[in-house]
C-alpha cells in the first residue's frame, strides 16, 4: 500500500518523540490551543445539548463561513481578530434566523436549522469562489477553515483561540448556577427573577464564539461534533450536570491531544476529521462500557433479572403444586412443573440446576423438592403475588381476571417494606380474589408440623 | 454553448429531484436526517470506489444507499438504545461518517478521483467533460451520448418521479397522518426507509454536480418555499420543482456575473427565493392585520 508511506514506522516513532519533547515551540502552542478549544467547546455544547438544540452548533459553524469571507473582502486582511468578528456577526445572524423562522412562519424548527445551515454555507462558498477569482493578496489558505488544519495556524490565531476559550470557560464557571437553572426550567428561573433572556443571549454568544474560534482547527463542517459528541458521551458516566460537564471537558481535551498528534505525524491529514473520529471512539467506549448506564452493564443487569425471574417462577410453580396436593406430596417431576408453567425444556432444566446450586431445591430420582429456604422464598413470593392481586381488586377495582398478569410481574420486585405496607392496608384478607389462601409471613411448612 | 446547456440541464434535473424528495422530508419533519444522509453518503462513495475500483453508477448508487440507510438506522437505534435525543444521535452518526470519508480521501489522495474541494462544491462546471462514449473511442466508431453526471441524475430523477406517481396516495397518508397510516395497515417503517433510499440516491447522483453539503440546500430550501405557499401535496410538489428551476436559472446567471461557483450560486438563489417568499407573506399578513382598523 503505497498510500501509507507517509505513516511508515521509524519516522512515526521519531516524530512522536519529537512531538512530546516539545522541541517545536509552535507545536506546544497548537497543542495547548486545541486542548483549550476541545474543553470549552464541549462544556458549552453541554448546555446546547440540554436545551435540546444539539445541532445548533452545526448550523452556527456553517453560518460563520460567509462572515469570514465578507470580512476578508471588506478589509482585505487575514488578521485573526477581523476574521473572528466577521464570523461572530454572521453566526449570530444565523442564530437569530434559526429562532425567527419557526416563530414567524409555518417552517418547522428542524427545517429552519437545515435552511440556515445550507443557505449560509452556500453563501460562504459562493464568496470563497468569488474571492479565488479575484486578484488579491494572501487569499490562499482561506479554504483551510472548511476542514481545519492545525499546522496552518499562526501564533496569533492560537493566542486568540486561547483567550476566547478561557473566556468561555470562565463565563461558564461564573454563571454555572444560572445556566443550569435556565437549562432545566426556564419558567422557574423567570419566576424567581432571573433575567432569562439576557443569559440566553450570553449563552448564545458563548456558543457562537467557541464555534467560530474552533473553525481553523476543526473546520466548518465538523464543528458540530466537538460541541455534541463529548457531552453525549459524558452523559453515560454521570447524572449530575457538573460532573457531566467536567467529564465532557476531559473527553474534549483528550481528543484534541490525539488529533493534534496525528495531524503532526501526518501533515497531509486534516485535524478536524481526526478529532471527530477520536471523539466518536470515546463516545462508543462510553456507550458500551460506562459503569452505570453503559449498554454492557444494562445488558448484564437485564440478564440477571431474567434469570432471577425464571428461578422465582419455578419456585412459585413448585409452591402451587404443593398447595394442590395439600402440602402432603412434596416431590414433583419435570412433567408436573411443565404442566403448570410452560417454558422451553432447555431453560427449565438450566434454571432447575441453578436452583439446586443455590440449595433452594434438591433433586432426586423422583423429581425436585424445595428445601426449607426455598420454601420460605416461594411462600414470600406467593404472598406478595396474592397481596398485590387483592390490592388491585380492592383499590383499583379490577376484576379477578385482570389482576393475575400484573401480579405476576410485580411479585419479583416488591420489597419487604412494601409488602408490610400492603399487609397493613389489607389487614383482614385471608385469601386472594381467586380464593387461594395467602400464606402468612411466619408459618412453617404446614405438612411438616410435627 | 452546448456545454452550458449540459450544465443547466444537469443542474435542473438535480434541483428537481432534490425538490421532490425534499417535499416529503419537510412534511415528515425529517429535514435533519436529509442533512445527515447527504453528509454520510460521502463515505459510501469513497468506500464503494476503494472496494470495487470503479466509478460505475450502479456501484456508487449501491454504496450510497447502503450507507444512507445505515445512517438512518444507526441514528434511530442510538436514539432508542442509547436514550439520546434524536437530533443528537443524528449529529453523532453523520459527523463520524463524514469524518471517516474525509480521512479516507486524504489517505488515498493519489488514487481517488475526489478531493476535499469537490466534496464541498461539486464540479458542475466540469460535468460536460466527463462523458459517456458508446462504441470504440480509439476508432472513433461510436458516439458521445453526453455527460455521465447528466445520465446519472436522469435515471435517479426517473426513479424518484415514478415512485412518487405510483405510490402517491400512500406517501400522502404517511406524510400528513402517520398514525392513520399505521392504523390502515400501511407499513410506515418500510416507507420511511424507502424515502431514505430515495434521499440517498438523489444525493449521490447530485454529488458530482453540487457536492455533499449544497445538496442539503436543494433538498430543504425549495420544498420549504413551496410549503409556505402550497395548499395541497400536489401543489407543493409542483411549486417545489418550480422554485428549484427558478433557482437554477437565477443561480447560473449569478455565477456567470460574479464568476463564482455555479452550484453555490444556485443554492444561494434558492435561499433568496425563500426569503422573498417569506417577506411577501409577512407584508401580506401585516396588511391583513391592518385592514380591520382601516375599516373602522
Amino acid at each position: 500500500m503505497d498510500a501509507f508511506t507517509l505513516l511508515d514506522t521509524p519516522t512515526v516513532w521519531t516524530n512522536w518523540l519529537a512531538f512530546w519533547s516539545f522541541d517545536d515551540i509552535n507545536l506546544l502552542w497548537v497543542l495547548v490551543g486545541s486542548i483549550l478549544l476541545g474543553m470549552s467547546a464541549s462544556v458549552i455544547g453541554g448546555f446546547a445539548f440540554l436545551r435540546k438544540r444539539s445541532l445548533v452548533g452545526d448550523a452556527l459553524a456553517h453560518a460563520a463561513l460567509p462572515g469570514v469571507m465578507m470580512a476578508f473582502l471588506l478589509f482585505e486582511s487575514r488578521d485573526p481578530l477581523v476574521m473572528f468578528l466577521g464570523a461572530v456577526t454572521s453566526s449570530f445572524l444565523g442564530f437569530f434566523l434559526i429562532d425567527w423562522l419557526p416563530k414567524n412562519t409555518k417552517i418547522k424548527a428542524d427545517a429552519a436549522l437545515a435552511i440556515t445551515l445550507s443557505f449560509f454555507f452556500a453563501l460562504g462558498l459562493m464568496l470563497l469562489s468569488y474571492i479565488q477569482g479575484l486578484e488579491v493578496d494572501n487569499k490562499s489558505g482561506l479554504d483551510k477553515i472548511l476542514f481545519g488544519q492545525a499546522a496552518a495556524m499562526t501564533q496569533k490565531d492560537i493566542k486568540l483561540l486561547a483567550y476566547v476559550a478561557l473566556f468561555v470557560l470562565s463565563c461558564v464557571v461564573l454563571f454555572f448556577h444560572k445556566f443550569r437553572l435556565i437549562a432545566f426550567s426556564a419558567t422557574y428561573a423567570r419566576t424567581i427573577g432571573i433575567a432569562v433572556n439576557r443569559y440566553e443571549l450570553l449563552l448564545a454568544l458563548l456558543i457562537v464564539m467557541s464555534v467560530v474560534v474552533g473553525l481553523q482547527l476543526v473546520g466548518v463542517v465538523l464543528m458540530a461534533a466537538v460541541l455534541l459528541t463529548p457531552v453525549a458521551a459524558a452523559r453515560f458516566w454521570s447524572n449530575q450536570l457538573s460532573h457531566i460537564l467536567i467529564i465532557s471537558a476531559l473527553l474534549g481535551g483528550l481528543s484534541a491531544i490525539i488529533s493534534t498528534q496525528i495531524s503532526y505525524l501526518a501533515p497531509a491529514m486534516p485535524t478536524g476529521p481526526w478529532m471527530v473520529v477520536s471523539l466518536s471512539a470515546l463516545f462508543i467506549i462510553s456507550l458500551l462500557f460506562a459503569p452505570e448506564k453503559g449498554l454492557l452493564k444494562r445488558y448484564t443487569e437485564h440478564q440477571k433479572l431474567r434469570k432471577k425471574v425464571a428461578e422465582e417462577n419455578i419456585l412459585r410453580t413448585l409452591y402451587k403444586l404443593l398447595e394442590r396436593k395439600n402440602f402432603q406430596h412434596k416431590t414433583f417431576n419435570l412433567a408436573d412443573i411443565q404442566a403448570l408453567r410452560s417454558m422451553p425444556l432447555e431453560s427449565l432444566q438450566s434454571t432447575l440446576k441453578q436452583l439446586c446450586k443455590k440449595a433452594l431445591i434438591t433433586s432426586s430420582t423422583e423429581g425436585f423438592e424445595m428445601t426449607t429456604s426455598g420454601f420460605e422464598l416461594a411462600e414470600q413470593l406467593t404472598r406478595r403475588h396474592r397481596l398485590w392481586e387483592n390490592y388491585l381488586t380492592e383499590h383499583a377495582e379490577l376484576t379477578p381476571q385482570q389482576v393475575h398478569q400484573q401480579a405476576e410481574r410485580i411479585e419479583h420486585i416488591l420489597t419487604e417494606s412494601q409488602e408490610l405496607q400492603l399487609q397493613e392496608e389489607l389487614a383482614n384478607s385471608q385469601s386472594d380474589p381467586h380464593g387461594n389462601l395467602i400464606p402468612s409471613s411466619n408459618s412453617t411448612i404446614p405438612g411438616e408440623s410435627k | 454553448m452546448t456545454n452550458d446547456i449540459w450544465i443547466i440541464a444537469t443542474a435542473a434535473l438535480v434541483a428537481a429531484s432534490c425538490a421532490l424528495v425534499g417535499v416529503f422530508l419537510i412534511l415528515r419533519r425529517q429535514a435533519l436526517i436529509g442533512d445527515a444522509i447527504s453528509h454520510s453518503v460521502l463515505l459510501g462513495i469513497v468506500l464503494a470506489y476503494l472496494i470495487t475500483d470503479s466509478r460505475a453508477l450502479p456501484i456508487m448508487l449501491g454504496g450510497a444507499v447502503i450507507i444512507g440507510l445505515l445512517t438512518a438506522w444507526l441514528s434511530d437505534s442510538l436514539h432508542r438504545v442509547g436514550k439520546l435525543q434524536s437530533d443528537a444521535s443524528i449529529g453523532i452518526i453523520f459527523t463520524l461518517f463524514f469524518a471517516i470519508g474525509v480521512i479516507l480521501i486524504s489517505l488515498y489522495a493519489g488514487q481517488i478521483d475526489l478531493d476535499q474541494e469537490c466534496v464541498l462544491y461539486g464540479e458542475i462546471a466540469f460535468v460536460p467533460f466527463d462523458t459517456i462514449y458508446i462504441g470504440n473511442l480509439a476508432a472513433e466508431s461510436g458516439f458521445d451520448i453526453g455527460p455521465r453526471a447528466f445520465w446519472g441524475i436522469g435515471i435517479v430523477f426517473t426513479i424518484v418521479l415514478s415512485s412518487i406517481i405510483i405510490s402517491f396516495n400512500r406517501l400522502k397518508t404517511i406524510a400528513f397522518h402517520p398514525s392513520l397510516a399505521l392504523s390502515l395497515g400501511i407499513n410506515v417503517i418500510f416507507w420511511h426507509y424507502f424515502l431514505m433510499t430515495l434521499v440517498s440516491m438523489t444525493t449521490v447522483a447530485s454529488f458530482d454536480a453540487v457536492g455533499a453539503i449544497l445538496v442539503v440546500a436543494l433538498l430543504v430550501i425549495p420544498a420549504s418555499s413551496a410549503y409556505l405557499v402550497a395548499r395541497s401535496l400536489k401543489a407543493m410538489l409542483w411549486m417545489a420543482v418550480g422554485y428549484s428551476q427558478l433557482a437554477v436559472l437565477i443561480g447560473y446567471a449569478l455565477a456567470f456575473w460574479l464568476d463564482s461557483s455555479i452550484s453555490a450560486s444556485i443554492a444561494v438563489s434558492a435561499g433568496l427565493l425563500l426569503f422573498v417568499t417569506i417577506a411577501w407573506q409577512q407584508v401580506q399578513s401585516q396588511r391583513r392585520q391592518r385592514q380591520p382598523i382601516d375599516s373602522l
